[in-house]
């Protein structure tokens, strides 16, 4: 190509030509703005429209001139058709169920987060995050499926006939190993959050990576780990399979693992399973749990993203 | 209205928050000059710098007061679009930031969204022939600008830059990131590229400044880490003879 | 000099250190014995599963095949099995079932299996699972002859290719999933269209155009708390929006659909959307956080408007890693069981959904049902159906990882 046909600065004898830098109106560049804008805000609607139809039919429910606070609470009898109102027969077995899912994925979560953060190779670490990643994407309805068809029947041959079919042990502690990735790999964070210096700074007086890593790591990241468990708790509360297909269906206020009981969330799945009649007493009343579980939820998780949150400045 | 100089600013000030960055800046910048801003790190160079085409727009808790001027329209008043701003003054970073694209591509995007309705192989060519680069990527313009060295990655970002015909470039420590020939080859390059536009050039390297430069503002903090140029003159000048003696002790290697 | 008696010397120090280096070697095994119960657990679940797929069944039928043919079952052609069917059946079933799908285009296997349901009543007395059905082998045979004299005990592979085509059915040996995996499709489908570009916009809104204020932190937090409601929840969200508020809507009346309420594919799928959109924004935002800002600062350099910064460097940057995101969601939403429960998924049917206005039914819908039924051939289905739903997660989570390491970058 021959150069003299071209030449990028051809006004360049004068190179102050005038021109405007004055804004343009960029319609399509505003529209794009304001969707983006929308989309984001969507979610506020979201989290606004659960307040307000859960509050709304929670209310058609504690309007009922039959339902008082006092049964609510103060009752152990769950029966909405029959005038029985006592929310506890159904918050025991959540309570019993999580509890129980707790006490296994707590202690095998932070085991595994410590073997994972302080002592595996680089080799191992490949092969094992993938097997709990894989225990976590594995629906909970499969869960269910494996607590009543194979740990209830291992648990009948350890303990006995008292075992119910359906009964809270089994879909607990199912629930314990669906929750362990989730507090395993949270708890690994927090782990990993804490610097290097303080772990040589135990090192450099002498001790062993075991006195290292519980009495050095392990305390520091103790605010992690506590994000950790509330959000176990919180997921453990309103998990709803596992216990619609192994804990039973019925409710009954009881604390004894060995019982068939029914968890807000499986009595929510069952009756709103059935055939159900818009504004009966049965519909509005599954409202107010929900309610009860949204509220309960939302609380644990605010709780844990403090923690985090905090626990994050402290370090970096 | 004749303008005698290609950027002018009054008073400039840059904070963030409630912290004042760079304060009271004052310059009149020459056309189709070289101007060096030099100075001890964290004197607030590069805030300036980017302050002079509205790229610290997108730093969060960051404004502006005070003029700057470019052929008489401030471009800190309320009509102006940055957009356009940085259209007319163009920039080159501190390491070089090709798109993920083919060479021709990194050339072609600028313009194609200012509405370049010329031949764009053309523009290409001239824009690479432009930057010294076009001997040396001619025959792969469709592979990955990712592949080629720092050097000619910086060049394709001035070609970049100057396909979208700026008035005035901006470089910022352009040549930090490279090894001393690529260096060389892009201070060659600003000796060329000078005769059409207007370059300004932040560097921490004395001795490119001295080598590179026509002009140079020398900068300091105050007693508040608030950076302010305290000498602006020839080249010549501020090496030779600088009349603010802490000039004198910076370019003599002196300070601190 | 200071003498540091207080401290044990030489050989106590060592034989202390040995202790020490023990109890260490304890707490390790126990941090190892934590993950291998993780992998236990996980061998253990598809164990159980796989092993509740296959097995001994042994079954009767209440009519003798030779009231109908003279022929041996195994050699009936398509032909014979019409003319017996249309000989057998009631006039008015065999109407109902013409008027299904013609007889003339259902394959040989189609009207077997018509045969043994409606005519012969293929009757299952019992199942046993593979590890039971291969050890006790002998065992079952005697107990079977003993319990069930006239009966056929057969090995067989709940999990065949006809299950995957075949429909529900009130009895689990005829039963299928094809209902209930198209139904997840539909689903899966609906609820990507309406959460992928929500969800992507409003992380490009978060990440490129938010000011740094209340509203933005409090987009943020929001968004990190729906990632934590119980999706239950979001069930009676579902139920209370797009079942009732927007029944014209999602019952199709709107369109002129009459036979339908609002419990259709396209409220399900709704819900579900909602239901992943904070983990997709979450992800993409992830994704586009990733992208360097000296891209950004290029583009604006040359004169590049916001948009065209994002809409030409950062989205394309970001696309493998938003995409990720989206399958990762999707399989979330392929799981899920609860809100399907809520927003109500039919517990029979065995019309494939046609239109977002149709009634509906899912694969974790369907294994929930069978799971929970009392006959232990439902829960051999039941296994069956797991398989198919986590190959399909297994398919998509390694297309997200093809994805991820096909288009990883190095800046």
């Amino acid at each position: 190509m021959k150069e003299e046909t071209l030449n990028l600065k051809t006004l360049e004898t004068q190179s102050f030509r005038q021109f405007d830098l004055k804004k343009k109106r960029r319609t399509g560049e505003s529209i794009i703005q304001t969707l983006l804008f929308l989309a984001g805000i969507l979610s506020i609607f979201v989290t606004i429209a659960i307040v307000y139809e859960l509050g709304k039919e929670a209310m058609l429910f504690f309007n009922d001139p039959d339902v008082t606070l006092g049964k609510f609470f103060g009752t152990t009898k769950w029966q909405p058709g029959i005038g029985q109102y006592g929310i506890w027969a159904l918050v025991s077995a959540t309570l019993v169920t999580s509890f129980i899912a707790i006490l296994i994925s707590l202690p095998l979560g932070l085991a595994s987060a410590i073997y994972l953060s302080e002592y595996a190779s680089f080799k191992a670490r490949s092969i094992l995050k993938p097997i709990l990643e894989i225990l976590a994407g594995i629906p909970t309805v499969v869960y269910g499926y494996f607590a009543l068809l194979f740990i209830t029947p291992i648990l009948k041959s350890i303990i006995g006939e008292q075992l119910q079919v359906y009964n809270m042990l089994s879909a607990g502690i199912v629930m314990g190993i669906m929750i362990l990735p989730l507090i395993s790999s949270m708890s690994e964070d927090a782990l990993s959050a804490v610097p290097r210096s303080l772990r040589e700074a135990a090192y450099a007086m002498g001790a062993t990576k075991v006195e290292t890593s519980l009495q050095v790591v392990l305390p520091a990241a103790l605010s992690g780990i506590g994000a950790a468990l509330i959000i176990g708790i919180s997921r453990a509360v309103g998990e709803t399979m596992i216990v619609a297909v192994a804990a039973g269906s019925g409710p009954n206020f009881s604390f004894n693992p060995l019982d068939a009981a029914e968890t807000m969330t499986g009595h929510i799945a069952r009756i709103s399973g059935g055939d159900l009649s818009y504004n009966s007493i049965d519909y509005t009343s599954l409202f107010a749990i929900a309610l009860m579980l949204f509220l309960l939820t939302l609380v644990l998780n605010l709780i844990s993203q403090w923690i985090v949150n905090r626990f994050r400045e402290r370090y970096e | 209205m004749e303008n005698k100089y290609a950027i002018e600013s009054n008073n400039l000030s840059i904070h963030y928050g409630s912290y004042t960055a760079v304060k009271n800046v004052s310059v009149k910048i020459q056309p189709q000059k070289i101007t060096a801003i030099i100075g001890p790190s964290g004197c607030g160079k590069s805030t300036l710098l980017r302050a002079l085409n509205r790229m610290n727009d997108f730093v969060p808790g960051c404004h502006v007061t005070g003029e700057l001027f470019l052929q008489g329209q401030n471009l800190y008043g309320n009509q102006i679009d940055p957009v356009e701003v940085r259209r007319k003054i163009g920039m080159v970073f501190q390491k070089p930031n090709p798109f993920p694209k083919s060479i021709y591509e990194n050339i072609a995007w600028g313009a194609r969204i200012n509405g370049f309705k010329g031949k764009m192989d053309e523009l290409v060519e001239q824009s690479l022939r432009s930057a010294a680069l076009w001997d040396e990527v001619k025959d792969k313009l469709q592979e990955s600008a990712y592949a080629l060295s720092g050097g000619q990655q910086q060049r394709l970002c001035i070609a970049r830059t100057i396909a979208i015909q700026p008035e005035i470039i901006l470089m910022d420590e352009p040549a930090s990131a490279l090894d001393p020939i690529s260096t060389l080859r892009i201070e060659e390059l600003m000796q060329e590229l000078k005769k059409n536009y207007t370059i300004i050039i932040v560097t921490h390297n004395m001795q490119q400044a001295a080598r590179a430069s026509d002009f140079t503002a020398m900068m300091m903090i105050d007693d508040n880490r608030a950076g302010g140029v305290i000498e602006f003159d020839e080249t010549k000048k501020i090496f030779t003879r600088p009349s603010d003696k802490r000039t004198e002790d910076y370019v003599t290697g002196r300070f601190g | 000099m200071y003498t540091n008696n207080h401290y044990p010397q030489d050989q106590d120090f060592r034989q202390a250190l040995s202790g020490r280096y023990r109890t260490a070697t304890i707490w390790q095994g126990l941090f190892l014995s934590a993950l291998l119960i993780a992998i236990i657990s996980l061998t253990a679940l598809i164990y159980n599963v796989v092993d509740g797929a296959f097995g001994y069944v042994a079954f009767d039928y209440k009519k003798d095949p030779a009231e109908f043919t003279s022929t041996p079952l195994t050699e009936l052609t398509q032909d014979e099995l019409i003319i017996i069917l249309k000989d057998n059946l009631s006039s008015g079933a065999y109407k109902k079932l013409e008027n299904e799908k013609p007889m003339q285009k259902r394959s040989q296997a189609e009207l077997y299996t018509l045969f043994l349901e409606r005519l012969v009543q293929l009757d299952t007395k019992e199942t046993w699972s593979m590890t039971n059905s291969l050890m006790n082998s002998e065992k079952i045979k005697a107990e079977v002859a003993e319990k069930y004299p006239t009966a056929t005990l057969e090995f067989r592979s709940w999990l065949t290719p006809q299950f995957l085509v075949t429909p529900m059915s009130s009895k689990a040996e005829f039963a299928g999933v094809r209902t209930a995996v198209l139904g997840s499709l539909w689903l899966v489908g609906i609820a990507i269209l309406f959460s992928l570009p929500i969800g992507t916009g409003a992380a490009i809104y978060l990440q490129e155009y938010a000011p740094k204020n209340w509203l933005t932190g409090i987009i943020q937090t929001n968004i990190n708390n729906l990632a934590g409601v119980p999706s239950i929840v979001y069930g009676m969200l579902g139920l209370a929006i797009f079942v009732r508020v927007m029944e014209p809507l999602t019952s199709g009346a709107l369109f002129g659909v009459t036979d339908s309420n609002g419990r259709t594919v396209l409220s399900a799928g709704l819900t579900m959307g909602v239901l992943v959109l904070p983990l997709i924004i979450i992800n993409a935002q992830e994704a586009i956080k990733a992208v360097p800002d000296s891209l950004r600062q290029a583009a604006y350099g040359v004169g590049a408007t916001r948009w065209q910064a994002v809409w030409y460097h950062v989205l394309p940057n970001a696309l493998p890693g938003i995409l990720t995101g989206s399958i990762l969601a999707l399989s979330r939403a392929l799981g899920e069981t609860a809100p399907l429960i809520v927003v109500g998924a039919s517990t029979f049917i065995s019309l494939d959904p046609q239109s977002p206005f149709s009634k509906f039914t899912a694969l974790p819908i369907q294994i929930y049902q069978w799971t929970t039924r009392a006959q232990s051939e439902f829960h051999a289905i039941a296994a069956g159906a797991i398989v198919v739903l986590l190959v399909l997660l297994l398919t998509l989570n390694a297309t997200a990882v093809l994805l991820r390491n096909r288009f990883q970058r190095r800046w």
